[in-house]
């Protein structure tokens, strides 16, 4: 199954507030990105996945993109939306159903904490009247148990939302470009303890587009990434997610972030340790972390020495979120999945300007890693490869 | 009293839910039979609201909203149940004992010490 579907084309729009615009006029901007960077246009493309949380349908984008008649499916998956659209438009390609696909992410939140309605969750509505319908409250409990098992440090928090900024900072598409001192995240308002102000994401506006080719479109492209695995997953029992009125089973919580990436790594025939540049879901900066150890990068509590170390860094061993993650791009749930693509297939292009990765400080990465993670236990991973 | 929580055992694997479920989230089993909770557990995990939820649909309480402690409780049955944590002191939550005090709204233990205090003062 590996090395049979490539990534020819790859597009953002701007991330960030753009008040005036819709998140339908962010997917355009991105789609427009990613089929000018294959060398395509609309017309060429044979089918296509996608969608939004809240900005809706991706498939009525074709009213201004041409009305081709290809077949196009509209994905709601969480933070799994552009996870599940480039896995839905890989196996198109594998299938021999289309030779050009293409996946789309995009949303267009309105300012301040997603509003989550108990009946939506299975909940009662006392869920919401007692104060526990606040999405911050679960991160805040997880990392604060994994902080404490595995003797991290909460200055840790602050140095993983720290180097967010400083990259996001060198990342023109980025939402937040000043940086910020990890003295000043940690000193920020607390939110839900051990977790401040600055060490979380925020609900964002962005689109984010990927074109996929068969092997015989991608043959000859100079600039096409391999995908060399991926994979999908929902929780398996035990897992720990947000809004769980209990946990069930005894032990340690099920993690189907492990379960996807274990997926991802096994279906590429790659191990954790030959990715050069990751991309891992920071909703806050406890879930980097965590999410380390989750997708096989490091054992528990090892993160403590690897970040003060600077392993995670753009110049370390293995540098993680080096467009800023969702800390500094935000969160628009939609594109945030596909948007960890395009950073990857940018770094291993060598293509990522001020922030490009240097292996061994001379050559370009030729692996990285994606991963994604979301309500309710929902996980999308990707390896890929120059 | 005879306040407790109401959850249910799977019949086929023995696995208990809270609140009771309608399919065994292990085993897929559709028998299912109610089961009332132990009532003292330990602290699993836990975190502080530090701002008022937004309202609706929080109902902030009637002297106003003070910063609570929400967590997992891990009962004697072994499931954890998400509940609101009355204590005196946030700092000593960790792997502490606690008793059940209400089941609605949601569920809610109290550290001895927070028994004690609120005992003092009704």
């Amino acid at each position: 199954m590996s090395g049979d579907v490539s990534i020819i084309g790859a597009g953002l729009s701007k991330f960030g507030r753009q008040p005036g615009r819709t998140g339908r006029d962010l997917a355009l901007e991105a789609i427009a990105a990613a089929l000018a960077d294959a060398g395509l246009a609309w017309p060429d493309v044979q089918v296509a996945f996608g969608g939004s949380d809240g900005s809706g349908l991706a498939d009525t984008l074709v009213a201004d993109l041409g009305l081709t008649g290809i077949p196009f499916t509209n994905v709601k998956n969480g933070c799994a939306t552009g996870g599940s659209a480039l896995m839905s438009a890989m196996n198109a390609i594998r299938s021999g159903a289309a030779e050009i696909a293409l996946a789309v992410g995009f949303d267009k939140h309105p300012r301040g904490a997603f509003d989550p309605r108990p009946e939506d969750w299975g909940l009662p509505a006392a869920y919401g009247e007692a104060g526990l319908m606040v999405t911050t409250q679960f991160f805040g409990i997880k990392i604060a148990r994994y902080l404490r098992e595995h003797g991290i440090s909460e200055r840790t928090l602050a140095l993983v939302a720290e180097k967010a900024y400083r990259n996001g900072s060198l990342n023109p598409n980025a939402w937040r470009r000043e940086p910020i001192s990890a003295d000043e995240i940690a000193a920020a308002d607390m939110v839900n303890d051990p977790l401040t102000r600055f060490m979380f994401c925020s609900p964002g506006e962005g689109g984010a587009a990927i074109v996929l080719a068969s092997e015989s479109v991608a043959a000859g492209n100079g600039r096409a990434v391999r995908v060399l695995g991926a994979a999908t997953r929902t929780r398996r029992f035990g897992s720990f997610e947000v809004f769980s009125p209990s946990i069930q089973g005894s032990g340690r919580p099920s993690s189907v972030s492990s379960d996807a990436a274990a997926a991802a790594f096994a279906a590429a025939g790659v191990t954790p340790d030959e990715v050069d540049v990751a991309q891992l879901q920071d909703t806050e900066s406890g879930a980097e972390i965590m999410h380390l150890a989750e997708c096989g990068f490091c054992k528990d509590g090892e993160q403590e020495a690897m970040i003060a170390a600077g392993e995670t860094e753009i110049g370390g061993r293995l540098p993680v979120n080096t467009d800023g993650g969702c800390i500094a791009n935000g969160e628009p749930i939609g594109a945030s999945g596909l948007r960890q693509v395009h950073e990857i297939v940018t770094q291993l292009r060598g293509e990522a300007g001020d922030r490009q990765v240097r292996r061994g400080h001379s050559a370009d990465p030729r692996v990285g890693f994606t991963h994604v993670y979301g309500a309710p236990g929902i996980s999308a991973c990707t390896v890929l490869a120059v | 009293m005879g306040r407790s929580l109401t959850g249910s055992r799977c019949r086929n694997c023995g696995n208990v839910a809270f609140p009771p479920a309608r399919g065994c989230q292990s085993c897929g089993g559709s028998d299912q039979e109610t089961l009332e909770l132990g009532t003292c557990g330990t602290v699993w995990g836990f975190t502080v609201q530090r701002f008022a939820p937004k309202s609706p649909p929080y109902v902030v309480p009637e002297g106003g909203f003070v910063p609570f402690a929400v967590g997992y409780v891990e009962l004697p049955e072994g499931v954890k149940v998400e509940a609101v944590l009355d204590c005196t002191d946030f700092a000593r939550l960790d792997g502490a004992e606690v008793t059940l005090v209400a089941t609605e709204p949601v569920p809610r233990f109290a550290t001895d010490a927070a028994l004690v205090s609120e005992g003092a003062t009704s």
